[in-house]
């Protein structure tokens, strides 16, 4: 699997580093297509709420009435028609991006399962609300559905009588249909709007709205092609012709010429593989089990700031069982929890200013607690040497470094950036493990596991805790961002800081490298274990 | 490092919105063009549909008959009905001839688990327009030969016309629209 995410995965960053350039990061599209989804969810809302006030529910009406917003009431009723059909095709755009993208991130897999699970019924239903859309006009495209639609459900074994049968002449058909056919309309999306609370029910501070800028340009851009190219119908529908030719909407009704093409039966068994393949994803193969991170209670004072970082909401907090003064402690979700590592970079008490022995953290990691990290960054820190070590620390989802390129600097991958707790950049810093701290994650707004280098930066910029004390150098630190296709500019980027860090003058006081860690006592005065 | 002069800032800006400007002209190029566009050919230009739909129960396989006064004395009053059919029904055999060419010949087997529901037929037969002779033929019996109910017309197809065969029980007899 990992063939096919590497290659999508490097050509969704290539257009994602073009976009970041025309939208900034922040306002980047790509960054944003879930919620861009929703964005196009309430503009269909507002602008159906409205068709649906001039909509008439009759045989002949339903036609008469969307010809007379889109030809008499152009100005109005006929944007908001076309906006109601141009932004539910948006929606399926942004949704199928959205899906590729997730795959390749690889962010389907393990406890991200759920989330990937329950978009497929949300992709599903939303091809429901189209076709009933389209059916509602009752034009020749409504009848070709219609038509197509109940001749391909009639193969299943369900149905008493052939639903296609009140298709074939007008005598069969009444008002009640249309009755049937727009309450479908609405309680489809309803039901769809359920159904995306459950998709974002693992997801902690899912994003629902996009920036405004992105919204403001999505809004315009709908209103200038709705103008320009208003959306309308097809002549009226006879049941005494068949429709030869239709403009079909190839976002919702691609598979309608399948049905043409191949049997009824092979078209059920198509799309149910279909179906079932994109159901069965996540574990083709399942991803391999990290194990989680685990709550130390001796050393969880119950201060909550794991719980608020965490990008899955798998961690929270319980009430005290251990009998000590705190009031509440951590408890981790195993089945939702990533193993990103960004409890243990928000946990006060994850610091390497401690004797090895009681390098623990009151929530850690087990494949890389915090005395592994201390003692990687000691061991990888010794092959330093002269007068401009640089120490990168990166995470695994951004731009791999060749030591080579750029003499005298190491590099550490951890899981990812939001790992690395402030005291750690102290730490290298102020015991002169190296003369500079480079660290680098994924691109801005792009962070594989969501918010892990924002709080990291946040962190060094005294704005989130556990703040990284004022006693640290900030020349002596570099916040980078590089996808995995930014090599060179990563390259770069170390060299200049390595220049800059030529410049400076070589600190004179404080422990050198060599220096043993203090005792246990120093983590109660260096401001990092202080809840 | 240097900052940007002001005046290249709103340069930069502008060049943003421009390429913004682009990039939400590609996006409602794409859907704009394929909310409508390909147009798909359903039916040949040139080209008529004539359908066989209607839904039709066959006769009783193996026959009604009357229950004796034994046997209906064992039932409760209200069960006592003096004819019992068995439950399963016959298939239909169905024959569609256009132009005196045989277009369709089959049997279609009554619906439901026990098969005692009615027969459906729903099939569709595109022929070139102009004009046609319809002969439709059903057996809805047990007889060997033959057919129970026959019907024909000459019928002048337009093209994209849809013209549907029904069958009327109630009249016995097959309709033409």
């Amino acid at each position: 699997m990992a063939s096919i995410h590497a290659p999508m995965r490097v050509g969704f960053e290539l257009v994602e580093k073009w976009a970041d350039k025309i939208f900034t990061p922040a306002w980047n599209p790509f960054y944003h297509l879930g919620a861009l989804g929703f964005f196009m969810y309430w503009i269909v809302a507002v602008s159906g709420i409205y068709v649906y006030i001039f909509f008439d529910t009759g045989l002949t009406e339903a036609y008469d009435s969307v010809e007379y917003m889109t030809h008499e009431q152009w100005y109005l009723a006929g944007i908001m028609r076309s906006l109601h059909r141009y932004c539910s095709d948006a929606m399926v755009l942004f949704m199928v991006i959205h899906t590729l993208r997730e795959f390749a991130l690889d962010r389907y897999r393990g406890p991200r399962w759920f989330t990937w699970f329950t978009g497929v019924p949300v992709f599903l239903l939303l091809i429901s609300c189209g076709i009933t859309g389209y059916w509602l006009v009752w034009d020749e495209l409504a009848q070709f559905i219609a038509l197509r639609s109940t001749e391909w459900m009639d193969w299943l074994p369900i149905f008493g009588s052939p639903i296609a049968n009140n298709f074939i002449t007008p005598e069969r058909l009444d008002d009640r249909f249309f009755s049937l056919m727009i309450f479908i309309h609405i309680a489809a999306p309803l039901f769809l709007l359920i159904v995306l609370w459950v998709h974002l029910m693992r997801v902690s501070r899912p994003e629902v709205n996009p920036p405004r800028g992105l919204a403001i340009g999505m809004l315009i851009a709908f209103l200038v092609l709705s103008l320009v190219k208003p959306a309308l119908s097809h002549g009226p529908a006879d049941l005494t012709q068949v429709v030869a030719n239709v403009r079909l909407d190839w976002f919702y009704l691609a598979f309608y010429p399948l049905l043409d093409i191949w049997s009824f039966g092979t078209v059920w068994g198509f799309m149910t593989a279909l179906v079932l393949m994109f159901l069965i994803v996540p574990w083709m193969p399942p991803m391999r089990k990290v194990p989680v991170a685990v709550v130390n209670l001796e050393e969880c004072n119950g201060c909550t700031r794991c719980a608020e970082d965490c990008p899955t909401g798998a961690v929270t907090m319980q009430m005290r069982t251990d009998g000590t003064k705190y009031a509440l402690e951590a408890t981790v979700n195993s089945s939702t929890c990533i193993s990103c590592g960004i409890c243990v970079g928000a946990c006060p008490t994850s610091t390497p200013f401690r004797r090895r022995s009681n390098v623990v953290s009151g929530i850690e990691l087990p494949e890389l607690t915090i005395a592994d990290l201390r003692q990687r960054i000691h061991d990888t820190a010794a092959k330093l040497s002269g007068n401009t070590r640089i120490l990168v620390i990166g995470c695994k989802y951004s731009a791999g470094l060749d030591p080579d390129e750029v003499p005298n600097t190491v590099k550490i991958e951890i899981n990812c950036l939001g790992m690395l707790p402030p005291s750690f950049i102290d730490y290298v810093i102020s015991r002169k493990l190296a003369d500079g701290l480079f660290f680098t994650g994924c691109r801005e707004g792009n962070c594989h596991h969501r918010f892990g280098q924002d709080w990291t930066n946040e962190r060094v910029d005294g704005k989130r805790d556990p703040k990284l004390r004022k006693r640290v150098p900030r020349e002596r630190i570099k916040q980078f961002r590089a996808g995995i296709a930014d090599e060179k500019m990563l390259v770069d980027g170390v060299r200049e800081f390595a220049e800059h860090i030529a410049t400076l003058p070589k600190p004179e006081t404080g422990p050198s490298r060599e220096d043993k860690p203090e005792n246990n006592d120093a983590a109660k005065t260096d401001g990092y274990s202080d809840a | 490092m240097t900052r940007p002069k002001p005046m290249g800032i709103l340069m930069l800006n502008l060049m943003r919105y421009a390429g913004q400007a682009v990039v939400y002209g590609c996006m409602i190029l794409v859907i704009g063009f394929f909310a409508d566009t390909p147009t798909y050919r359903h039916l040949e230009p040139g080209m008529a549909q004539i359908k066989l739909a209607f839904v039709h129960s066959g006769k009783h396989k193996g026959g009604c008959r009357d229950r004796t006064a034994e046997e209906l004395s064992k039932l409760a009053r209200n069960m006592r009905r003096k004819k019992v059919c068995p439950r399963q029904r016959l298939p239909l055999l169905v024959e569609l001839e256009i132009d005196g060419k045989s277009m369709y010949k089959g049997e279609l087997p009554p619906t439901g688990f026990r098969g005692d529901g009615p027969s459906v037929a729903y099939k569709a037969f595109p022929v070139a327009a102009g004009k046609h002779k319809v002969a439709i033929h059903m057996r809805d019996s047990d007889r060997k030969e033959g057919f129970d109910y026959s019907s024909n017309t000459e019928v002048m197809l337009k093209s994209a016309r849809h013209f549907v065969i029904q069958f009327r029980a109630e009249e016995g007899e097959f309709t033409f629209r």
